[in-house]
């Protein structure tokens, strides 16, 4: 067992863990913390995605021992039911889900994919790698190819994101 | 997954040191390919050795006018760079055609050189696989190899090397440098840091048991036209099933890289020379010794049409 603490949505949690527990067993299993899911529970599906230091990552593929001092936002810690996030909101207004499964990995992404477009961050599609980026429907949907949704309801998902987009631009 | 112990390292040199010394210990920095071994226990390590906590997370300019990246510095950060998308676009294209966001965020530059092969066979504890369990056999032989090497494989490992970014670094002449167990430090062209499978598939690379990777240089920009093309199976976030790292200059000559197609990245330079008689030519040298399976024949004109294709628009 291995002791360690990190912050989640703005608490400070300390954990005895066995070195093996990924991040997104501590978030469910430890702190009860369910809206993280576990899909493929190996990088391929993108329904574990949180953000830790503001990036945006697979909590499946990363062990929590390894996340010592970090700050971690869940999808618990980005609205709540009377306060949504304006994607949260989104994806409500745009019925950006059917099953909700992959609902708050897409969330937790889209929030990161708007602030990785802030900082400048290029993609694949991105057509010149030295003028700023622009977010198109192109780009938003390969920056958003991490994150499967199996009910396929991904042009709401992109609607969704491109409103918010667009109000923050 | 096993259980295993873990520790943080406080330097390269301690770092080195340890894996040397514990039996079974294996170095962890992004471990998105790592942990995913883990729990399919094909990765089984006793002992994990975290090195996030090493200072090696910059990119820096060479005195020679290069880049040295530290080894440590996330897919993302190295796709983003500034300098490296303005010197050596082809680094950036190649980086950012693979795996997620989220993946890139976590990745480093030398996992990603480490990182394991994809083939289905090395994954499938059911079958046999000389990678995976060295004198098994190879079940990718005869079996499923559409997405598997064509040439510089044997008969006992058709695998290839998943990366991108490596394909890119192969075609601007990066060197790997790194720290062993002694405190000793080298430098090794990429060229010679990937093995081809030969009889020892399990065998990778020429590290030695404990050295670790502390950077990646690059030699000062050679300029010219510099383009990553990937073929894969979706348009985004799969494997390359052919992709090319080109660099062509004005005159005609360049550099010419082939993913999905080896063990390794695969550049001869023999075969660049025929740069300007076009892509037939080019791909007739690299595929001179290739021995494809029914299944993947098809990269060989793949590769070719890809190539002319990043040379038309090099030359547009």
């Amino acid at each position: 067992m291995t002791r360690v603490f990190f912050d989640v949505n703005g608490e400070t949690h300390q954990l005895e863990l066995d070195t093996r527990t990924t991040l997104l067993d501590a978030l469910r299993e430890h702190l009860h913390l369910t809206g993280t899911k576990k899909g493929c529970d190996h990088g391929q599906c993108g329904a574990c995605t949180v953000i830790v230091d503001g990036r945006r990552i697979n909590s499946c593929l990363t062990l929590a021992v390894m996340h010592q001092g970090d700050e971690i936002t869940t999808i618990e810690g980005l609205g709540t039911p009377d306060g949504l996030h304006p994607l949260q909101a989104a994806f409500v207004e745009h019925d950006g889900y059917q099953c909700g499964y992959c609902t708050p990995g897409q969330i937790c992404s889209a929030v990161a994919v708007l602030a990785e477009v802030k900082a400048g961050i290029p993609s694949h599609v991105t057509a010149d790698l030295n003028a700023p980026v622009r977010l198109t429907n192109a780009e938003l949907r390969e920056r958003m190819s991490g994150n499967i949704c199996r009910c396929g309801a991904y042009s709401n998902i992109a609607e969704a994101i491109s409103e918010v987009a667009g109000r923050s631009a | 997954m096993r259980a295993f112990s873990y520790e943080r390292a406080t330097s390269p040199g301690a770092a080195a040191t340890a894996a040397a010394s514990t039996a079974n210990a294996k170095f962890i920095a992004g471990g998105t390919n790592l942990l995913d071994l883990m729990k399919l226990e094909i990765e089984t390590p006793a002992h994990l050795i975290d090195v996030n906590d090493l200072a090696l997370d910059r990119i820096e300019q060479t005195a020679d006018g290069g880049l040295r990246i530290g080894a440590l510095v996330r897919n993302t950060d190295l796709a983003a760079d500034a300098r490296v998308r303005r010197d050596y676009g082809v680094l950036s294209r190649a980086l950012l055609a693979g795996a997620s966001g989220q993946l890139r965020n976590k990745a480093t530059t030398a996992g990603n050189l480490l990182q394991r092969t994809r083939c289905p066979y090395f994954y499938d504890t059911d079958l046999p696989c000389n990678k995976r369990k060295p004198g098994s056999g190879c079940a990718a032989i005869g079996g499923f190899s559409r997405q598997l090497a064509v040439v510089g494989a044997s008969e006992a490992c058709i695998a290839t090397h998943p990366s991108d970014m490596a394909v890119a670094m192969r075609a601007l002449d990066a060197v790997v440098e790194t720290v062993r167990p002694d405190g000793a430090t080298r430098s090794i062209p990429i060229a010679d840091l990937h093995r081809l499978p030969g009889d020892s598939p399990e065998i990778e690379t020429v590290l030695q048991p404990g050295e670790l990777i502390t950077a990646v240089a690059l030699p000062k920009p050679v300029g010219g036209k510099q383009a990553y093309r990937k073929v894969r199976d979706r348009a985004s976030y799969a494997f390359a099933l052919v992709s090319v790292a080109a660099i062509v200059q004005p005159d005609g000559t360049g550099r010419v890289a082939l993913g999905g197609v080896a063990h390794k990245p695969w550049r001869l330079e023999a075969a660049e020379a025929k740069l300007p008689d076009g892509a037939k030519a080019v791909t007739a040298r690299l595929f001179a010794d290739a021995k494809p399976t029914k299944d993947n024949a098809y990269k060989l004109q793949l590769a070719e049409r890809t190539l002319a294709a990043v040379l038309r628009e090099a030359r547009a």
